[in-house]
């Protein structure tokens, strides 16, 4: 059923939070992504022209980068690594326009997923969808996209410490964290409350689960350029402007 | 958007055979239609071709074509699937009222009220093709109050044409049926150069700030591309058209679409060779709305495109 499910009360909104302060834009959780989930759950993950020219291919998460200028903390502007992914929206229009019942999102969990196996790929789910989160197979001819590790995270042949997304896992920096959003106690939930964690484009109101922690500001006054002092005229100025010249080279 | 051809040619080609189906119910009704035994039946037919061809060639735009019926079970949601179920729920009515036409006769009442179902059935599947673009919020160019009714005027555009057509064919002449597809060129004009000064007033629907959650660090420039080649993100949304070139099939498709089928349209009303004059304008409109929906693809943009720095 591609209607969106009734709010179950209590029912889990499991997702990602994104820490843009301690992400170093590394591509490690796009590759174990695409590691992953090649042998997962919408195996798998094809690649086009592979040793071409123009290398293509199914990819779950972009790893962009952003310069931030304007109102900043006296830096000037800061570089931003900024993973994308699928949000799992609580209410996304790419699971109420699939025609076919295909794209749908769990009741118990919150998690979007793709059934390629009644999919007619008519993609109209990735233009509903306004993070350009969907990615079609054009192998297989149907829409794949982030399962939020679905066969990992309730897989009960992996360590427990292992049930996380695959993304989650790999990321050298621990900018990535998964969780149940839905539950305000989890340590998911308090992280995104004390770092002030955000929506993407919530004027669209897609009302995205998973959220991302904007850069901390700089604790450490930077110092003001230093500007030349003269002092009075004369020789004596003259020679002082000269050697603050040679010394400033 | 990149405009797809098999897109393009599902919403031309359903415009002009629901467009024709829905004024024959509707001249029927009014008792204005040629009363010969054939050219219901024969208008009915060339609708419904225009109209399944039109469908036939969307299939070829599905990843898994052979999986297309399961698109008739998420009416509830789905306007496609809606689009789906209509266009299906047509077929009955509109050859009921052929049958009914040929064996009942033109006046009588079933003929005239299936005629009107067939119309309303027409109509509402047109309407539901230009919801699935009305209803994507993250397309400004679609997702406003012009695309609906645009979609309904320019099927009415194509529908009046292929009737002037098949009335200058068949009876020689076309007077009511000239000035209608003249007067619907003229509306069909005045509701696309609206869309345009639309669309082009529209303020865009995010800023790069607000798709990063950055808003609170001033203004967001791309600094890296997650990857040096096109991807299906890029590919299918992230369509650029240059202004100049727009300005120029604009212009194209306010001629071909609109101006030159008007003039023919009029020439038919008035009585000069409206065998001929009539389909010219049949055959214009065809190619210039085809142009039109090249256009309404290519203009609109996707928000997901300013990830990768682009113009939405």
């Amino acid at each position: 059923m591609t209607s969106l499910p009734q709010p179950i009360e209590g029912a889990k909104k499991l997702g990602l939070v994104i820490d843009l302060d301690t992400c170093v834009g590394c591509h490690a959780c796009a590759v174990n992504c695409k590691e992953w989930n090649t042998g997962g759950h919408s195996a798998p993950l094809p690649d086009y022209d592979k040793y071409g020219a123009d290398p293509d291919g199914v990819w779950f998460n972009r790893i962009h980068s952003y310069e931030a200028t304007g109102k900043d903390d006296g830096c000037g502007g800061r570089t931003v690594n900024f993973p994308r992914s699928c949000l799992h929206c609580e209410t996304p229009q790419c699971v109420t326009v699939c025609p076919t019942g295909a794209s749908y999102k769990r009741a118990e969990d919150g998690i979007v997923l793709v059934n390629t196996d009644i999919c007619i790929g008519c993609k109209l789910c990735s233009w509903a969808c306004p993070y350009g989160a969907r990615e079609f197979d054009e192998d297989a001819g149907v829409m794949k996209k982030c399962t939020l590790c679905i066969d990992r995270i309730y897989n009960t042949s992996l360590p427990e410490a292992e049930r996380e997304p695959a993304c989650v896992a790999t990321c050298p920096s621990r900018a990535r964290h998964f969780g149940d959003l839905g539950d305000p106690s989890s340590d998911v939930s308090k992280l995104v409350a004390a770092r002030g964690g955000v929506d993407l484009m919530p004027e669209l109101g897609y009302n995205p689960v998973n959220k991302y922690l904007p850069p901390r500001r700089a604790m450490i006054p930077t110092r003001a350029t230093e500007t030349p002092v003269r002092s009075g005229t004369g020789l004596g100025a003259a020679l002082l402007t000269l050697v603050d010249r040679v010394l400033s080279r | 958007m990149t405009p797809a051809s098999s897109v393009l040619l599902l919403t031309t080609l359903t415009g002009f055979g629901y467009g024709l189906l829905a004024w024959l119910g509707l001249f029927c009704a009014l008792g204005l239609l040629p009363h010969a035994l054939w050219f219901l039946p024969v208008g009915v037919m060339i609708a419904l071709a225009f109209a399944s061809g039109g469908l036939l060639a969307s299939t070829l735009h599905l990843g898994r074509p052979e999986r297309a019926w399961r698109a008739f079970s998420q009416w509830r949601s789905s306007w496609l699937s809606r689009e789906g179920v209509a266009s299906v729920l047509t077929y009955p009515p509109a050859l009921g009222f052929a049958a009914l036409w040929y064996f009942a006769g033109a006046g009588a009442p079933a003929t005239r009220a299936l005629g009107l179902l067939a119309a309303f059935m027409a109509l509402a599947t047109v309407y539901c093709t230009a919801m699935i673009y009305a209803s994507l919020k993250p397309i400004r160019q679609w997702h406003n109050r012009h695309t609906a009714p645009d979609y309904l005027i320019f099927a009415a555009l194509s529908g009046a044409t292929l009737l002037a057509a098949l009335t200058g064919i068949w009876t020689g002449h076309a007077r009511l049926t000239g000035a209608l597809a003249a007067l619907a060129a003229l509306v069909a004009a005045v509701a696309k150069l609206g869309y345009w000064r639309f669309i082009d007033r529209q303020a865009p629907l995010t800023t790069l700030a607000s798709a990063t959650g950055l808003a609170a660090f001033g203004s967001v420039t791309p600094l890296d591309q997650p990857h040096f080649t096109e991807n299906y993100i890029l590919r299918e949304m992230g369509y650029q058209i240059a202004r100049k070139h727009a300005a120029k099939l604009r212009r194209i498709a306010l001629v071909v679409a609109f101006g030159l089928p008007g003039l023919f349209a009029l020439l038919a009303a008035i009585g000069i060779a409206p065998m001929i004059a009539a389909p010219l304008a049949a055959i214009c409109t065809g190619a210039g709305l085809f142009i039109e929906r090249w256009l309404f693809f290519a203009e609109a943009t996707h928000v997901a495109a300013i990830y990768y720095g682009r113009a939405v």
